[in-house]
């Protein structure tokens, strides 16, 4: 029978095939090869320093010894002050851009200019930020300037993330809301949000997990050096995690001693990334079973 | 009596002149089918009749259209109003991702109902007219989409009768459905027409003569023939329709 048959093309269209695959095989391979040698690196050496102690209190001596508290709580505040301020902005653009905005040179041009914005390097946006906020709007070095800045920062991630859960849902449930003879905004806020929720929410965590881990956009506007305090208000200035670890690995006051404790701090910030991204999916596994549902 | 009529209707898409010029009126409380190859402008001209194509960009239409004695395309027709007044079935089976009481409840809700008991009657009587209760008076609150195929649409349906239109358009309702669902959802049709005025475009020629009691044939954006489904089927007068009714092309 003619299938039966092993000619030469055909074995040469098998092993050309077979080649592709392993090679694609070994690449993906790698990717996750990279991030376990990255994620394990930071692990075995940070570890060790990991205790009640270290996340709890201060950081002492020239910061080699000590913990580094003030520096999760400044890092915390950043996170959701940023966010105040760029998920409420962001999701309504994003909606305006994809159910409102006819397609029109403005549409065009908006969606450009989030693209561009979102393509400006982070340290711009800190200058950017200390020009504006610190020195314009007389906030000075604060939660308030930083928390700005990096919203700044996660805006367009945030517009783009709606937009495109937004476009993913099918036009046939629009149409279907529509020819109910709802309006155009009973359609956004009953069909199309719930539906789209799951991805939008996912795409807003993972904005936080880049936020969190920024340094240029807050090195002008909030982080502080050593400041073994608690900030009282959105005026005050605030340690970070990310800066910190910077100033503990390039110039602390003993940057030997201080190794240990600039892995621990490299640690405890990919430990929050990691579980913000576990958020991540966790929730939005649970919002898509709980909009089928209701 | 007409429920819906049109007099020389012209639809543009940008360049394209997809209807030229239709003049023809629906009876009220019949079944009118739209048969024709596809582009011909059949669905086309059935989204005039509750303003479906003002969603789509550069659509010009001129002409008149009048529903139940009004003109729907003055200027101080409200569309939501208008879609409340002629509800429609699409091709593909769209539910949405809520449970089957509030699907068929969403009309009533979205234009203000407030009456939980009102809501209920109304959903109940919906599922029933759409011969869907049996199938799911047990699990109201299960999400549609546990449904089949067949049952989607019957859920459609009903979420358009809810409401209370007076004209119900069908765009092709059948065209995924098994021929089970099909048959059933045809059986509607004919039950329904009591009630509504029932425009239906379709594929099947076998289904228009089944389920219409007056048939269109449209032709690259015009209309050739219009009469009883009888006539048409067995006695066409133009030869298009002839040729198209007996496959010789489509």
């Amino acid at each position: 029978m003619a299938f039966a048959n092993n000619t030469s093309t055909q074995n040469s269209k098998r092993l050309s095939q077979n080649v592709a695959f392993w090679i694609f095989r070994l690449l993906s391979f790698s990717v996750v090869a990279i991030l376990v040698i990255i994620l394990g690196f930071i692990i075995v050496r940070g570890i060790s320093v990991i205790s009640w102690e270290f996340l709890t209190q201060m950081p002492r001596e020239g910061m080699t010894a000590g913990g580094i508290y003030p520096a999760i709580i400044g890092t915390l505040c950043l996170v959701v002050g940023s966010m105040l301020f760029a998920f409420p902005i962001g999701i309504l653009s994003g909606i305006y851009i994809n159910e409102y905005a006819k397609d029109s040179w403005f549409k065009r041009f908006v969606k450009m200019m989030t693209n561009n914005l979102a393509g400006i390097p982070s340290i711009v946006f800190g200058l950017f930020g200390m020009a504006l906020f610190v020195n314009q709007f007389g906030f000075g070095d604060s939660i308030l300037a930083g928390s700005l800045t990096l919203g700044l920062l996660a805006l367009p991630v945030v517009i783009r993330t709606t937009e495109e859960s937004l476009k993913a849902i099918d036009n046939s449930f629009r149409i279907g809301s529509l020819a109910l003879g709802a309006t155009k905004w009973q359609t956004t806020s009953r069909v199309v949000l719930p539906m789209a929720f799951p991805n939008i929410i996912t795409g807003l965590i993972l904005s936080i997990g880049r936020v969190s881990g920024e340094t240029a956009p807050i090195l002008f506007t909030v982080a502080a050096y050593f400041l073994p305090k608690l900030p009282n208000s959105i005026f005050d200035q605030v340690m970070a995690l990310p800066y910190h670890l910077y100033v503990i690995s390039t110039s602390g006051t003993n940057i030997e001693a201080s190794r240990a404790m600039a892995y621990g701090t490299a640690f405890v910030l990919i430990m929050i990334v990691l579980l913000v991204n576990l958020l991540a999916n966790w929730l939005r596994r649970y919002f898509s079973r709980k909009v089928k549902m209701n | 009596m007409n429920s819906v009529e049109t007099k020389d209707l012209h639809l543009y898409y940008g360049d394209f002149h997809a209807l030229k010029g239709i003049t023809m009126g629906m009876k009220k409380n019949q079944v009118t089918a739209f048969i024709g190859p596809s582009g011909c402008g059949k669905s086309t001209y059935l989204r005039c009749f509750n303003r479906m194509n003002d969603l789509i960009d550069g659509v010009k239409i001129e002409g008149e259209i009048m529903i139940d004695g009004v003109d729907i395309y003055q200027k101080n027709i409200q569309v939501d109003d208008l879609r409340k007044h002629v509800g429609m079935v699409f091709q593909k089976p769209n539910p949405f991702p809520k449970s089957i009481f509030e699907n068929v409840a969403y009309g009533l809700r979205v234009n203000g109902t407030k009456d939980k008991k009102f809501i209920e009657e109304r959903v109940e009587r919906s599922l029933k007219q759409a011969a869907l209760w049996d199938e799911v008076k047990d699990k109201l609150k299960k999400s549609a989409f546990e449904l089949s195929g067949g049952q989607q649409q019957r859920l459609c349906i009903a979420r358009a009768l809810a409401i209370e239109p007076s004209v119900l358009l069908m765009d092709e309702p059948t065209s995924a459905l098994d021929p089970l669902s099909t048959a059933k959802t045809e059986e509607l049709i004919h039950e329904l027409k009591e009630n509504y005025t029932i425009v239906i475009v379709t594929h099947n020629m076998q289904q228009a003569g089944r389920v219409s009691d007056y048939t269109a044939f449209f032709y690259l954006g015009e209309l050739v023939e219009y009469g009883k489904t009888k006539t048409i089927f067995t006695n066409p007068k133009d030869q298009r329709t002839q040729n198209y009714i007996t496959g010789r092309f489509g």
